[in-house]
């Protein structure tokens, strides 16, 4: 898993004007916590994604502060709101300082 | 439990072990599982000569929210392989300028079902050949390109990405050709002898206590449909000769190398066992 | 799943099985105070209520590297009635903080799901903040225990 993240993320190609809709995320992550060690016995460093968030033609729609406890290859499901046609935005911050992202366009009628 | 703590000793590991598989008991749940809403076959009724009237993916032996990440490719990590496996495909690799597209095009196409029917037999090397095998002799043979060193993440995500290809297809071996039926039959004396300080062969935990729990684990039929598969566990993905291994290690014994006679043999031989399951590849489990 | 007194049987029965692991170092855990701390923290000075918010996890994980969880926060979400923030904590972890989650007016339900770590059996713990400054809290335990085969 030492390969570059990969963020996958799912979202309805259509939906209703104001209908509540279903995303999920999902980024290739070995999520190293900082409590394990190594054969020498040296504690592996921390390395995990902190911040995940989804913004929807610029305005906040969720996000989420992450601790280690968080699962390797991260997932995240929730909800969006969607006034109209649009694109969501997947930023991904891992703590090496690397940002990871994705879009996904949505239409609205 | 304190006082439990200091006991250590082969005997008592073994007594104990014993009682743990003996004491608790429950069925397979009666689902059905559905990847995208494709329906895969977990129960078929089992070959001519099998110690089991109906053969039973290991999906049905798993907890609704592990069952649950494996019916929607999303959801998923084992999807990651995939990816990884068709990158690999389509790149150039070796002295001959080939990718394995190069000969095979699009494997959604050329390797359509081809992963249900390995172990094949391979007349030049005279032994049966796995997925992995098969790959690296394609490698060496026509691309001029090295074997994959076992369990290189590259290995397992171009045979999860293979194995793919096949998804929802019934697993069936070929037995006739060559001597598969010599190495099927090496492989179920491997299946049937006990080994290690914990004197477990495969059929202990898998046919005898098929059912029973084994501390938390939920014993399956230990099916191969699902290879390789992505554990929780390891939060990776896990090859089949790697899941072998560690199965014997568990049970305190040497372990066989990959891709040895040995494994080569019970893998033959364990595909057989669940002949009619659809290949899950990438099975997702605990 | 329900813990059948069967299933609490093979618990016990397989937990004593291999008795040699029970002496793996362990890592050193969460401390009830850093718990208290946080919600404390995160709630302001105000006391947790029961109600509003319900936590989903398994009786029993399969695995304790990856169980998933999910909250649910009821809410109309709008500018009356909005639920601003929802922490999730586990207390026998080595360190409680698992994750926090910000909702807003564009997320239309404040509901997540998500996989977490857990190191031991212990309570997982879910709090929301409402934008009006009260405080939520669900609770729930989530028995983990080492897999017979690899784990």
């Amino acid at each position: 898993m030492a390969a570059t993240p990969k963020p996958r993320v799912k979202v309805p190609k259509s939906a209703k004007a104001g209908e509540v809709i279903v995303l999920k995320t999902l980024i290739s992550h070995e999520m190293e916590s900082g409590q394990r060690k190594d054969k020498e016995g040296k504690t592996i460093p921390r390395k995990i994604i902190n911040k995940f968030s989804c913004e929807f033609n610029g305005q906040p729609v969720f996000s989420c502060d992450i601790d280690p406890a968080i699962s390797a290859n991260p997932y995240f499901e929730f909800s969006a709101k969607v006034p109209e046609s649009g694109t969501f935005k997947f930023t991904w911050v891992d703590d090496d300082g690397s940002i990871y992202t994705d879009e996904q366009k949505i239409d609205v009628n | 439990m304190e006082r439990l703590k200091l006991l250590t000793g082969t005997a008592v590991c073994v007594v104990l072990t014993g009682l743990a598989i003996a004491t608790a008991m429950a069925d397979p749940v009666d689902d059905t599982l559905e990847i995208d809403g494709v329906p895969m076959i977990t129960k078929a009724p089992a070959p001519e000569g099998h110690p089991f009237k109906e053969v039973l993916s290991g999906w049905l032996f798993r907890e609704a929210e592990t069952r649950a990440t494996e019916a929607e490719s999303f959801a998923n990590p084992g999807m990651f392989a995939v990816e990884r496996g068709a990158e690999i495909w389509g790149t150039v690799e070796g002295s001959m300028g080939k990718s394995c597209a190069s000969c095979h095009n699009d494997a959604a196409e050329s390797m359509k079902g081809v992963g249900a029917s390995y172990p094949k037999w391979d007349a030049k090397s005279k032994k049966p050949l796995n997925v992995e095998l098969q790959i690296d002799k394609c490698r060496v043979e026509n691309m001029g390109a090295e074997p994959y060193k076992f369990d290189d993440a590259d290995q397992i995500a171009l045979t999860t990405y293979i194995k793919h290809q096949s998804l929802g297809t019934p697993v069936k071996v070929d037995l006739s050709q060559g001597d598969m039926q010599t190495w099927w039959d090496k492989g179920k004396e491997v299946y049937y002898t006990r080994t290690g300080q914990l004197n477990f062969a495969c059929a202990s935990c898998h046919e005898g206590a098929m059912g029973k729990y084994i501390r938390a684990d939920h014993l399956s039929q230990g099916q191969v449909n699902g290879f390789p598969t992505y554990r929780f566990n390891t939060a990776g993905m896990v090859s089949l000769h790697n899941r072998f291994r560690g199965c014997i290690r568990d049970t305190r014994a040497e372990m066989p190398k990959a891709f040895s006679d040995e494994l080569m043999a019970l893998e033959v031989y364990v595909t057989w066992r669940g002949t009619g399951l659809s290949v899950e590849t990438p099975s997702v489990r605990q | 799943m329900t813990l059948t007194r069967r299933r609490a049987l093979a618990l016990f029965a397989g937990a004593a099985a291999f008795p040699a692991l029970q002496l793996l170092p362990r890592p050193a855990f969460a401390a009830a105070e850093d718990t208290t701390k946080l919600i404390a923290d995160f709630a302001g000075g105000k006391e947790p209520q029961a109600g509003k918010i319900k936590l989903t996890a398994p009786d029993i994980a399969e695995n304790g590297n990856t169980v998933p969880i999910a909250i649910n926060v009821e809410s109309a979400m709008t500018d009356g009635d909005m639920v601003a923030s929802v922490m999730i904590l586990a207390d026998g972890n080595p360190r409680p903080e698992v994750a926090t989650f910000h909702f807003t007016a564009l997320s239309g339900t404040a509901a997540a799901t998500t996989r977490m770590r857990l190191a031991k059996t212990q309570n997982v713990i879910a709090l929301a903040k409402m934008a009006d400054g009260s405080v939520y809290m669900d609770k729930k335990e989530v028995k983990v225990t080492i897999g017979g085969c690899g784990g």
